[in-house]
């Protein structure tokens, strides 16, 4: 039905079509005549050929998806080596950008604001919130922009699309590594000694880069069909910034503002947030003395439950993620 | 400016496309039926650009004119063989690159479909490069993105940096040091080693010198033995003449003519020196 089942154009410019008669017809192929009747696509069935734009099994695009892992980690260390070759600083920016970062949060609310009262070590635990929030705020940012600045490779070659998102995210995951080196420098420079829970910061980060995925798919699919999100997005990062507890605690809003004191659920709502809900983990297993320091009847939300959030964020968003953008994957292509 | 387009439009439509003959004879591995292509272009404004415009469009409930929809392909339908090789040519604009495109299964048809046999797949590796990194790493990410696997990579990689003969040391250069030329040779040279089904190559010969032309065209010859078929987009009517045996002429989206290679591009030559 689908060759007949076209629009008011095409039904003007061949009308017969397809019992064609010698009038007119320039081929001239040594050729005889098809069944009459026949429509192309019946033509095309009858000889097995299949659509070429249509969208694979889910489990052929997970194989296929599987096949492009070396094309996401290539595609994603050429693209970190290829963002800072006009600079001349190069390579050296990687660094520079989170650490100039948490330096303007620590001038404004450390110093200026005074967020740091109550919590013990502050720019150790400011810096922790300000290197891992980024890390999801900048996959956000760039998922959005993952399909739209590459139209020109999806309209050139085949691969699964949730090759872009996933590789976008890379890059951040490989930006993300040099700034956990500085991370742990930062902090031993501000005197905590290293412990064994710093190795929980593996898991840690491994949770956050798969709901950094999930959430990149998901921002990549609204990105490539409506372009104003990324316009948005900043705005978005900034509130989700504020509001998960990078630069005061959640805790302490609870103190200085009378609005969450008459709403108590907002600060729940808080604390399930996964901005917040990595960043705190990370806090808690860098900073023993935050742990120990903090009051508990202040302290956050027990670690068991936070790993608990963590593992579901993580799942929920990159399974969900992951589908909803799936079920565009044959129309990405067309901007 | 919405009348205009209804008017142009109509004249598209009273053009008749000849009709398709189908060849019981041969095995088909391309069937495109009916095929309209549509797609958006951001950026092309008609009306000043000021906030102000903008709203009041918003509250007239218009849609955006940043997205201009452009009807590339009106109805293309045509069979294509095992053994072809077609040569797509018309003017700029006339929709070659999109009905590649489309067929290749790169832009979702509006109406209409494409059916092949096996994965058509387009000679255009380009896009997957980028300018700032050295000829090396971009051969790698270029097989990478073509969907071979490393080791794949690592056994073409001798054979690509060979065939696309560039000057001594250039291939440890990033690319944006590289002339055009070269730079095509490094993005065909990447693109031909493959294997494909059904191979379109868009423009691959218009850059290079006149060895390189030599040179691609044996090896376009050598893929097309190996694919099913080969659909070629030139603007060089002698590099169609002495490539491929059956020419579609397009025009505005649709199919002016369908033929030999001698009889189309006569025909052609004659429409466009009018």
């Amino acid at each position: 039905m689908r060759g007949f089942g076209c629009n008011r154009l095409c039904a003007m410019s061949h009308p017969e079509r397809p019992a064609s008669g010698p009038t007119g017809s320039l081929t001239a192929p040594p050729a005889s005549q098809g069944k009459s009747g026949e429509s192309l696509t019946a033509f095309a069935a009858r000889h097995g050929l299949t659509q070429s734009a249509a969208r694979p099994s889910l489990g052929l695009y997970l194989t296929r998806l599987w096949g492009r892992r070396h094309f996401i980690w290539m595609f994603a260390s050429s693209k970190s080596k290829a963002m800072y070759t006009s600079s001349r600083l190069g390579q050296l920016w990687q660094v520079l950008t989170p650490i100039l970062n948490a330096g303007v949060y620590f001038l404004i609310f450390g110093l200026l604001l005074g967020a740091k009262e109550g919590i013990p070590d502050y720019v150790p635990w400011l810096v922790t919130g300000v290197f891992l929030f980024s890390f999801t705020q900048r996959s956000v940012t760039s998922g959005a922009k993952s399909v739209g600045t590459n139209l020109s490779l999806i309209r050139a070659l085949h691969f699964p699309r949730a090759t872009l998102p996933l590789a976008y995210t890379v890059v951040e995951f490989q930006q993300a590594m040099v700034a956990l080196a500085v991370l742990f420098a930062i902090v031993m420079a501000f005197g905590v000694m290293p412990a064994l829970t710093w190795l929980l910061i593996i898991p840690i980060v491994a949770l956050q880069l798969l709901f950094n995925m999930g959430i990149g798919l998901i921002v990549a699919r609204l990105g490539a069909f409506t372009r104003d999100i990324s316009q948005l997005i900043p705005f978005i990062t900034r509130t989700w910034l504020y509001a998960s507890g990078v630069i005061f605690s959640v805790a302490s809003l609870h103190d200085r503002s009378d609005f969450i004191k008459e709403n108590p659920w907002i600060s729940d709502v808080l604390e399930i947030n996964p901005g917040y809900v990595y960043i705190e983990l990370a806090r808690q297993a860098l900073l023993p003395p935050y742990v120990a320091q903090t009051d508990p009847q202040v302290a956050a939300t027990n670690p068991g439950t936070l790993w608990a959030y963590a593992v579901v964020w993580a799942v929920v968003v990159l399974v969900g993620g992951f589908y909803w953008f799936y079920r565009a994957e044959e129309r990405y292509g067309r901007g | 400016m919405g009348r205009a387009l209804e008017v142009a439009e109509k004249e598209q439509a009273r053009h008749v496309p000849p009709p398709v003959v189908i060849d019981t004879t041969r095995q088909p591995i391309v069937v495109v039926d009916d095929l309209h292509i549509k797609y958006k272009v951001y950026g092309t404004v008609r009306e000043k650009g000021t906030g102000a415009s903008a709203l009041g469009r918003i509250l007239r409930g218009r849609s955006r004119p940043q997205m201009t929809e452009i009807h590339a392909v009106r109805g293309v339908s045509f069979v294509a063989y095992k053994g072809d090789a077609i040569g797509v040519i018309g003017t700029n604009g006339s929709g070659k690159s999109t009905l590649l495109k489309a067929v290749a299964g790169l832009l979702p048809p509006a109406a209409g479909g494409v059916y092949t046999d096996g994965q058509p797949s387009l000679l255009g590796v380009g896009a997957a490069l980028m300018r700032d990194l050295t000829g090396e790493r971009n051969i790698i990410l270029g097989c990478l993105a073509m969907g071979l696997t490393p080791e794949e990579t690592k056994e073409k990689y001798p054979e690509i940096v060979q065939f696309a003969g560039l000057r001594k040391g250039f291939i440890k250069y990033p690319m944006s040091t590289y002339s055009s030329g070269m730079g095509a040779r490094l993005r065909f040279a990447i693109a031909s080693a493959r294997t494909h089904d059904v191979l379109l190559i868009d423009e691959a010969l218009a850059t290079g010198d006149a060895k390189f032309r030599r040179r691609s065209k044996r090896k376009i010859e050598q893929m097309r033995k190996n694919a099913g078929a080969v659909f070629l987009v030139a603007h060089q009517l002698d590099v169609v003449a002495e490539t491929c045996n059956r020419v579609l002429w397009l025009d505005e989206g649709q199919i002016v003519m369908d033929g030999s290679p001698e009889e189309v591009i006569a025909a052609y030559t004659e429409a466009i020196n009018k």
